[in-house]
């Protein structure tokens, strides 16, 4: 078997058999993939030459809808994934319909902008959404069962595993299919885009629903997994989190994202023990790390490592790598 | 509701008003000249802020005049802008000036993050309050409403004065002119022997102080605490949205039309407070979406 | 009298003080390839800009069969029939020739596409087809931003033609193209769209091309269209040899 091949397979299966071989680690692993399903939402914006600094506005409106439904009787894991879905949909609509018409930096701080008007929503409605201590959001039924705390966890983690392969799966194919091709030349021309006959903000608007509602997706299942929502979850320091994810993960990189979120997740354990009052420093200074030295983030890495085992194609890799090299010195502002 | 009560909201809104333009108008002149929006520049701000609060806190603490609080206001400025402006300019900004609008955003983005995290290993998480500066300079009495003299006539005025200094500066002076030409046509500028990088360097550093500045205004007016410099880069983005990228003067009118809209709703609908300068710049973006004075770019085919 | 593929009515246009077009009527019939011809900074281009929807005119209509599209957007003309190829080509520089035109078939026959459109590819016959007519099929999955000037201009003129238009507007085509390729480009492209039953409109500098394959020619001089005619009418004009050809080989 081609070691390309036999690599993501053998990644898949580690996940699978988290449960089984490393039981601490499912909790954190769940929180992982749920980031990861959000960050895909990041991404996909990034492919469109965009980059948003309040995403984290869908991952919170997705939870607190979440939590909504749970306290009254649409208390289902899969009514509440559908219900944080679709509000994370309809907001997605309603704030994608002014920020696309935006690029570059008004895109990125409008976006910032919406979330911290969500966020001091939050917070100073304290009646409706408990303020800073946010909501509980009890163990929802699954399916009819009231399951223990256990088998719902295990349950949770398999979900998070199954929507992070199939929501990947299905934004990789988007990407690829005529609707996602015309989303992401939204980076490189919209004259030409405007006189194929479309219009740059309609297609925008959809890859921001997709964007929006994947973000949301992930805010569910970390809702869910947590038990708890509160204002920090549309707070600026976790669409932070997600644009460092996604960059980390490799610009772009659906695989990228949630191998990216894995990654953090698992340091950030490890690493929050000696650097809980500094982690946001420690964020930053890799972040610029990344961009300045390793653009193209752990699945560039990835790549380069798999061109040295199996050199079947890297020449053709070489080839796009230099294109998009070239593409920004050519972008450069002039 | 009463006149003394309307006078109070346009005095809040006034001094208000002033802060934020002091903010605005670095992030304004840096995106002029730089044509890179510095999300790092709340921080500085907070950075400022900290700086009067912590070291005049001190000051006064031990016997000192707190008339003292003044020149260090300016000390805290200088120190922002050289300390912080002119290495951020000089090590990081300098490598990203060729790239995309995108990368540039996410290197100021990550120095936004670390300066977040330096202010809480620097000064904790506990609020510093030191308003002795305030208190210095006593009240006035306008129409029969009484109001700080620092809040109603200091900082407007120190506005006023950086508004008139920087248009006399960039147009009267020298350095000022070679700003100017740079902001216009940075290919042209470099053609005739201007020194591009150090006109950069010096517009980050001015903006930077500028932001300081502000901070260190602000600071006898409220507590310094944790997450002000978030709050304040999205405030101040506001600001320079409304009024157009790059444009000065508009970031006065701007700033003055969110701080009065802001102060208006403290009164009549105080939960919709912290809303106000949003929902201005949401509806003057819907109808002009390069902003009040903002002129729309025109893309050559 | 049957009524003209595009009609411009009294256009008028200013930029600060200078007047691009001045109370221009101009009128294309279908199936005759018409020249532009001019000094540079005469308003050519801009009289493309306007008839596409890119600038608003100050005065005046655009009609196209028929239908007024002056207010239109760009792209609400170019779905009428209207395609475009640019002076400086306009295409997606992170992709390849052939992705260029894939997206191109794509934008024509998906248009009311839903969001969650997963539609299959078009075929890559029909795009091959097109970069071959351009002569520039061998660099079909070569990434654009390596290719040449002159072959990104022709790939340029094979999107426009993606979209199956019934009028082609080109701003100076076969410029960055070798001479001794031009030629042979023209005849090709000029084969190809009279058997599309496209007519094209094109911007032009080189008397060779425009006496070889446009079926007639406009004047465009300060903003006005000084004379139309047949290419022996207006190559043979006085005032043409001293304003434009005069200009030309200086």
């Amino acid at each position: 078997m081609q070691i390309r091949i036999l690599i993501p397979v053998l990644a898949i299966l580690a996940l699978a058999l988290v449960p089984m071989l490393a039981p601490s680690l499912q909790v954190l692993m769940t929180l992982a993939l749920a980031k990861g399903i959000a960050v895909m939402g990041v991404t996909l914006l990034l492919r469109a030459g965009q980059v948003s600094f309040g995403h984290a506005l869908f991952f919170g409106i997705a939870a607190y809808a979440a939590a909504f439904a749970a306290a009254s009787n649409l208390d289902d894991l899969f009514l509440l994934l559908f219900v944080g879905a679709a509000g994370a949909a309809v907001s997605g609509l309603l704030v994608g319909l002014f920020v696309v018409r935006y690029r570059g930096i008004f895109f990125g701080m409008l976006n910032l902008a919406f979330s911290m008007i969500f966020w001091s929503v939050l917070e100073k409605f304290y009646h409706l959404t408990g303020g800073a201590d946010g909501l509980r959001l009890a163990r929802p039924e699954v399916l009819g069962l009231a399951l223990d705390r256990a088998p719902f966890e295990l349950l949770l983690y398999y979900l998070a595993l199954a929507l992070t392969l199939g929501l990947g799966w299905f934004a990789t194919r988007w990407l690829g299919s005529p609707v996602g091709q015309l989303f992401q030349t939204v980076k490189t021309n919209e004259t030409r885009l405007e006189y194929l006959g479309i219009s740059a903000q309609a297609t925008l608007l959809k890859g921001y629903i997709l964007s929006a509602v994947l973000c949301g997706l992930g805010g569910v299942l970390v809702a869910t997994a947590q038990g708890i929502v509160t204002p920090a979850y549309a707070y600026w320091i976790r669409s932070g989190e997600m644009v460092f994810i996604a960059v980390l993960g490799g610009v772009g990189s659906i695989p990228g994202a949630v191998a990216g979120a894995i990654a953090y997740e698992v340091v950030r354990i490890y690493a929050a023990a000696f650097a809980a009052d500094v982690w946001q420093l420690v964020l930053g200074a890799f972040l610029l790390a990344i961009i300045l030295f390793a653009p193209s983030g752990l699945m560039g890495i990835y790549g380069a490592l798999m061109d040295r085992i199996s050199p079947r194609r890297a020449a053709a890799r070489e080839e796009k790598t230099s294109a998009q090299a070239a593409v920004q010195t050519k972008e450069a502002r002039t | 509701m009463n006149l003394s009560l309307i006078l109070l909201a346009v005095f809040d809104g006034v001094s208000y008003a002033a802060l934020v333009f002091m903010v605005a108008v670095g992030l304004t002149l840096i995106f002029g000249v730089l044509r890179i929006l510095n999300v790092a520049h709340g921080s500085l701000y907070a950075i400022g802020a900290y700086l009067t609060a912590s070291i005049g806190g001190a000051v006064v603490a031990a016997g000192y005049s707190p008339i003292l609080a003044f020149p260090l206001m300016l000390i805290a400025a200088a120190l922002v802008g050289v300390l912080l402006g002119a290495p951020i300019e000089r090590l990081l900004l300098r490598r990203i000036y060729a790239k995309s609008e995108v990368l540039q955003l996410l290197v100021t983005f990550a120095v936004f993050m670390i300066l977040e995290d330096v202010q809480r290993l620097v000064w904790g998480n506990q609020p510093y309050f030191e308003s002795s500066a305030l208190q210095l300079l006593g009240n006035i009495q306008v129409f029969g409403v009484y109001y700080t003299s620092y809040q109603l006539v200091l900082l407007p005025v120190v506005a006023l004065l950086t508004l008139i200094g920087l248009r006399l500066f960039l147009r009267r002076t020298l350095t000022g002119k070679l700003i100017t030409a740079v902001t216009e046509d940075r290919e042209a500028a470099r053609s005739i022997g201007i020194d591009a990088d150090r006109v950069y360097l010096m517009t980050f550093v001015l903006g930077a102080a500028l932001a300081g500045l502000g901070g260190a205004l602000a600071s006898p007016t409220t507590s310094v605490l944790p997450g002000i410099g978030a709050e304040m880069i999205v405030l101040s983005f506001a600001v320079v949205a409304t009024a157009g990228l790059g444009r000065i003067e508009g970031a006065a009118v701007a700033a003055l039309l969110i701080g009065l809209g802001r102060s208006a709703a403290t009164y009549a609908m105080p939960e919709l407070q912290v809303l106000v300068p949003y929902l201005i710049m949401l509806a003057v973006l819907l109808v002009r979406p390069e902003g009040l004075f903002g002129t729309p770019a025109a893309r050559k085919i | 009298m049957t009524t003209p593929l595009l009609e411009a009515r009294g256009l008028e246009i200013r930029f600060g003080g200078v007047v691009a077009a001045d109370h221009v009527d101009l009128t294309i019939a279908e199936g005759r390839n018409l020249a532009i011809i001019g000094p540079n900074g005469a308003g050519k281009t801009t009289f493309l800009n306007i008839c596409t929807g890119w600038i608003k005119p100050t005065k005046g209509q655009v009609f196209f069969r028929g239908e007024e599209v002056t207010h239109l957007p760009p792209r609400k003309i170019v779905r009428r029939g209207v395609a475009r190829a640019f002076q400086i080509p306009q295409l997606f520089t992170e992709h390849t020739a052939l992705e260029n035109l894939m997206i191109a078939v794509s934008a024509r026959e998906g248009r009311q596409s839903p969001l969650l459109s997963m539609g299959a590819q078009p075929e890559r016959r029909e795009m091959l087809e097109l970069l071959d007519l351009v002569g520039c099929a061998d660099v079909a999955d070569r990434p654009v931003v390596e290719l040449s000037e002159g072959q990104r201009k022709l790939i340029d003129i094979a999107v426009a033609l993606a979209l199956k238009p019934r009028l082609l507007l080109m701003d100076e085509p076969t410029s960055g193209v070798a001479s001794s390729e031009k030629f042979e480009i023209m005849e090709i492209l000029v084969a190809a769209l009279s058997q599309a039953a496209v007519t094209a409109v094109f911007v032009e500098h080189d008397m060779g091309i425009v006496k070889n394959y446009a079926d007639e020619v406009a004047v465009w001089n300060s903003g006005e269209v000084q004379l139309r005619g047949t290419p022996e009418e207006i190559l043979a004009h006085p005032d043409v040899i001293r304003d434009v050809i005069g200009e030309e080989a200086a």
